[in-house]
């Protein structure tokens, strides 16, 4: 047997579920009860596409250091699902943990040698306190919670406070699952060594950040951004957002003397329904936005199309999952990028806006409402199911009072009346951006017709060829000013002088900036940029030029932000090199760091050593 | 159809209660065909816009693609229009009345339009009771593609290169009662002394109105075999009533003797008069409705009037609970929660 590993506040903690047990509610508590400890984790839910019966895992990462991407590798197993015993219990690390219920006797080639197995007879202790089967099963979670808080040494009271917020209000539930905690933790005390090498100790390491998900704070972002209009349709992983969305504006967006809503949500029966309703309430005059997944967006595309070239305002929030077609609807990518930034038929660019985490998911959320309305076009939200259904730990969401919402170019009644002119698609200002008239504001002036087909200046529809080209030039135009507005990539300059680089963005945020600190302590030095959205800041290219190698870490099959890159900036596809993980789950540290690591030192003629001097 | 429009009109032309006149409601020049039913169809909607005192900017007049989709361009020229994408229109109207209740929104869309990609959407659209008049100009053949039968083709019946239509069709007035329309009427083009109030009353109406009016294509379907042609129509047009339009406060009761005539109260006070002309219909009973529709159809008769109305329906916006106040006119004031919400919202997060 190997060594035990023996880490305090700096550990991976691997629960192996069946979907529909009632472990979830479990689990969280345990990861909750960490944080409650002033240690900073990380989880990620791995779950089917199923409603009960299939494989769940939910992976919490402990770190005092602030390590918010998954690591990769498991320290300690919770193994509670006989059907992926065998993977499960050969992904521990050696040294490592397993815990499991050992009411019914396994054989000793079940096990692993170099681990060390703590069983405990979850079933028959659940079985002997509790009656109902139901409560037998719920609670089974609970005891190997009060185990781990043995074995872990977390503090009791800790869990017992989470206990008492979770359940406010159901009041009855609070005793047995104290009980049960309680079953677990003195099973543990007296049977097992506790507490084992892996350890939370007390810290400060949290701060003021909070712990949410994503599509939690995306919703926040559409509620402070002025949104009145959702129209959506459920999709995994995009439905939290709109549920999100009716939560909070059912709590903040009432008017408070008759009680009415300040908003407007409706289910549709399609993605292409929802994103027409987007559609005609921009033009309209109202803040609108979807959420959807990679099979939505596949069905937006001609409304898309339409928005582009009437100039209609549209925000559209893409929760990415594994893709094409059906995929993997529960696993995550970063797949969908050219699928929205070139959406629908004929030339078009669209707007695209990355988050890496839940704070900026809320701020981009808001942002992108701004924008939409600004440049008159769709902007697309590019989250993914990492980010989005996932609770992060990660700085406040702040907002200035200051800041009222960006309507953009709208002439008023009162303009119109003082005969300010109006074409609908006249470049008066020079930045490609026209001016546009709510419908209803003038009885004589304003008036237009949108349409998707081809127009003149002045929206007259319009065959003639030197029409089109202006309109479509202009939109190109467009599109640079567009560039001038979206929020700049984040260039992190590495300790040391280097000519390496890699560009990232969205949910690899936190593993890169992991396996950074991983390569350097190896003697690898880099710069890197997170790319933040489409079309690329002036900078993205520069850094591109200033580095002679460059490293394209993304969560898709076929470099897909690299395939912008050299379209965007005429670039040599032989200066970016791929670094591609697309399995479905979030890319790791131990991921990035090794493939850089491996490349760099393929690499013959290029010596790593004088790559990074 | 190539004319000019006089741009000079008599002084003592009519005005209506805004001093304007009917041309005050005209659109482009129609690019249609000659005698083409759908520039019937945008006559009666600028004579209804013209006699219910309509506000042109006030209406929102949005379609989807086809023949009939273009002609939204042709009448009330002074208000706002949104030709969009295939079928698709009823979406696109559906998010133009939520961020804005206080306008009136016309919906026209074709059979094509409605009945074959975008019978999802208008079937939606009805179920939700979204505030609109929504017009299928119902000719049965796709004109802009030269001929084609559509879904509301009737079976048997004939293309003008001679093909017979194999399908069952799609009635899109039966569809409309079964999706809940509020105001269900068939028009027909060529009967624009029924068609205009019918318009007028889908207009007022709050709640989903549905008008299927029949509009022959002159090109493709107006020949010997077509059950869509401007003969075949006339020939079996079961006409169910006739109806007047009346503003609020007008006196009304006195024009018809009891037993004649049949008022119903729309929610903006305006009445509907409903007066007989075939068989006795409740036209406030839904089943009634179906059935009457279903035995005349297989009598070969295609029933026109106002088929279905519950003057007390509510729509979206009432289901939604939304403010008064249009979501389009509100401000930062009443949508941003500012920092301090904000606060306290973080504060539950740790």
């Amino acid at each position: 047997m190997s060594q035990e590993l023996t880490r305090i506040n700096d550990f991976v903690v691997k629960f192996a579920n069946v979907n529909g047990s009632g472990s979830a509610s479990a689990n969280q508590l345990f990861a909750r009860s960490i944080l409650g400890m002033g240690v900073p984790i990380s989880t990620r839910n791995i779950f089917p596409s199923n409603i009960q019966g299939l494989p769940t895992w939910y992976e919490v990462r402990v770190s005092e250091a602030g390590y918010l991407g998954r690591r990769g590798g498991v320290d300690l197993m919770v193994a509670m699902n006989p059907q992926t015993w065998d993977k499960d219990v050969a992904s521990i690390d050696p040294g490592g943990y397993l815990l499991h219920d050992s009411t019914k006797p396994l054989p000793p080639s079940k096990f692993r040698e170099d681990i060390t197995v703590l069983g405990v007879p979850l079933t028959e202790i659940a079985n002997r306190a509790f009656a109902d089967p139901k409560q037998r099963q719920l609670f089974k979670n609970i005891i190997y919670l009060g185990v781990l808080s043995a074995l872990l040494d977390i503090e009791r009271g800790v869990i017992e406070d989470l206990i008492g917020k979770q359940y406010k209000g159901k009041d009855k539930l609070i005793a047995p699952n104290i009980q049960a905690l309680d079953l677990g933790r003195a099973y543990a005390l007296e049977h097992l060594d506790c507490p084992i090498g892996l350890r939370v100790r007390r810290a400060d390491a949290v701060g003021d950040r909070i712990f949410v998900e994503g599509n939690d704070a995306t919703a926040l972002g559409c509620v402070y951004g002025g949104a009145t209009v959702a129209a959506w349709y459920p999709i995994t992983p995009s439905t939290s957002v709109a549920e999100a969305f009716a939560k909070h504006c059912n709590r903040l967006r009432k008017d408070k003397e008759t009680g009415r809503n300040r908003f407007a949500i409706v289910q549709a029966e399609d993605e292409l329904a929802a994103i027409g309703m987007v559609i005609g309430a921009t033009w309209n005059g109202a803040r609108a936005f979807t959420a959807t997944s990679g099979p939505g967006i596949s069905l937006m595309q001609e409304f898309l199309g339409l928005a582009y070239f009437a100039e209609i305002p549209a925000v559209i929030v893409d929760v990415q999952r594994g893709g094409p077609s059906t995929g993997m609807p529960t696993r995550t990518q970063q797949s969908d990028l050219l699928a929205c930034a070139y959406a629908s038929h004929g030339d078009t660019k669209h707007v695209l806006l990355i988050p890496e985490d839940p704070r900026e998911c809320f701020e981009f959320a808001a942002r992108a409402l701004d924008l939409a309305d600004r440049l008159q076009t769709p902007v697309f939200l590019m989250s993914d199911l990492d980010i989005g259904m996932n609770h992060w730990l990660c700085e406040p969401l702040s907002w200035d009072d200051t800041r009222t919402l960006d309507r953009g170019k709208v002439l008023t009644f009162e303009e119109l009346e003082a005969g300010t002119p109006f074409g609908r698609y006249r470049d008066v200002d020079g930045d490609a951006i026209p001016y546009r008239v709510y419908p209803g504001t003038h009885p004589k002036r304003g008036a237009f017709f949108t349409r998707g087909t081809s127009k003149n200046a002045d929206a007259g529809y319009s065959e003639e060829g030197s029409d089109y080209v202006a309109n479509v030039d202009r939109l190109l135009r467009k599109f640079e000013t567009a560039r001038t507005l979206v929020p700049a990539p984040v260039i992190r300059q590495a300790a040391r002088p280097t000519r390496i680089g890699a560009i990232f963005y969205g949910s690899t945020a936190p593993a890169m900036g992991e396996a950074l600190d991983v390569l350097e302590a190896a003697g690898i030095h880099m710069d890197t940029m997170r790319v933040r959205a489409f079309p690329f800041h002036e900078d993205a290219f520069r850094f591109i030029a200033e580095h002679d190698t460059v490293f394209v870490v993304e969560q898709n099959r076929d470099a897909q932000l690299r395939t912008l890159l050299v379209n965007q900036g005429n670039i040599d596809p032989k200066r970016l090199i791929p670094v591609l993980h697309y399995d479905g789950t979030p890319i790791t540290a131990r991921f990035i760091a090794g493939e850089i690591s491996h490349r760099l030192a393929a690499s013959g003629d290029v010596a790593r050593k004088e790559l990074a001097s | 159809m190539s004319y000019l429009k006089p741009k000079l009109h008599h002084p003592g032309l009519p005005t209506n209660a805004l001093g304007l006149t009917r041309f005050d409601y005209d659109g482009a020049v129609s690019t249609l065909c000659a005698g083409c039913g759908h520039d019937s169809i945008s006559a009666a909607i600028i004579q209804a816009c013209f006699e219910i005192d309509l506000p042109p900017h006030r209406l929102a007049k949005l379609s989807g693609i086809g023949c009939s989709s273009k002609t939204p361009t042709y009448f009330v020229g002074a208000s706002h229009g949104f030709n969009s994408v295939h079928g698709r229109m009823p979406s696109v109207l559906t998010g133009a009345n939520l961020a804005n209740r206080d306008l009136v929104y016309l919906g026209v869309s074709g059979d094509g339009d409605t009945a074959s990609i975008g019978l999802g959407q208008f079937v939606h659209a009805v179920r939700r009771g979204v505030n609109m008049l929504y017009i299928v100009e119902n000719n049965g053949v796709y004109g802009l593609t030269k001929g084609q039968f559509s879904a509301t083709a009737d079976q048997g019946s004939k293309s003008k290169r001679g093909a017979v239509n194999t399908d069952a069709p799609i009635d899109v007035v039966s569809l409309a009662l079964q999706a809940g329309a509020s105001f269900v009427a068939r028009g027909f083009s060529g009967d624009k002394s029924q068609l205009v109030p019918l318009i007028k009353a889908g207009l007022k109406h709050r709640g989903a109105a549905f008008i299927d009016c029949l509009s022959p294509c002159v090109a493709f379907n107006n020949h010997a075999g077509s059950t869509k042609s401007f003969d075949y129509v006339r020939d079996h047009n079961a006409a169910l009533n006739r109806l007047d339009v009346m503003p609020p406060r007008a006196q009304i009761t006195a024009d018809y003797a009891p037993g004649e005539a049949q008022d119903v109260t729309l929610h903006d006070g305006s009445t509907v008069i409903l007066r007989k002309v075939g068989a006795e219909h409740p036209v406030g009973d839904r089943v009634a409705a179906m059935n009457y529709l279903q035995e005349r159809q297989a009598e070969g008769e295609i029933v026109t009037g106002l088929i279905y109305l519950d003057p007390e329906a509510d729509d979206l916006h009432a289901h939604l609970g939304t403010v008064e106040t249009p979501l389009a006119h509100l401000g930062t004031g009443d949508l941003c929660p500012g920092s301090a919400a904000l606060e306290a919202i973080n504060a539950s997060l740790r």
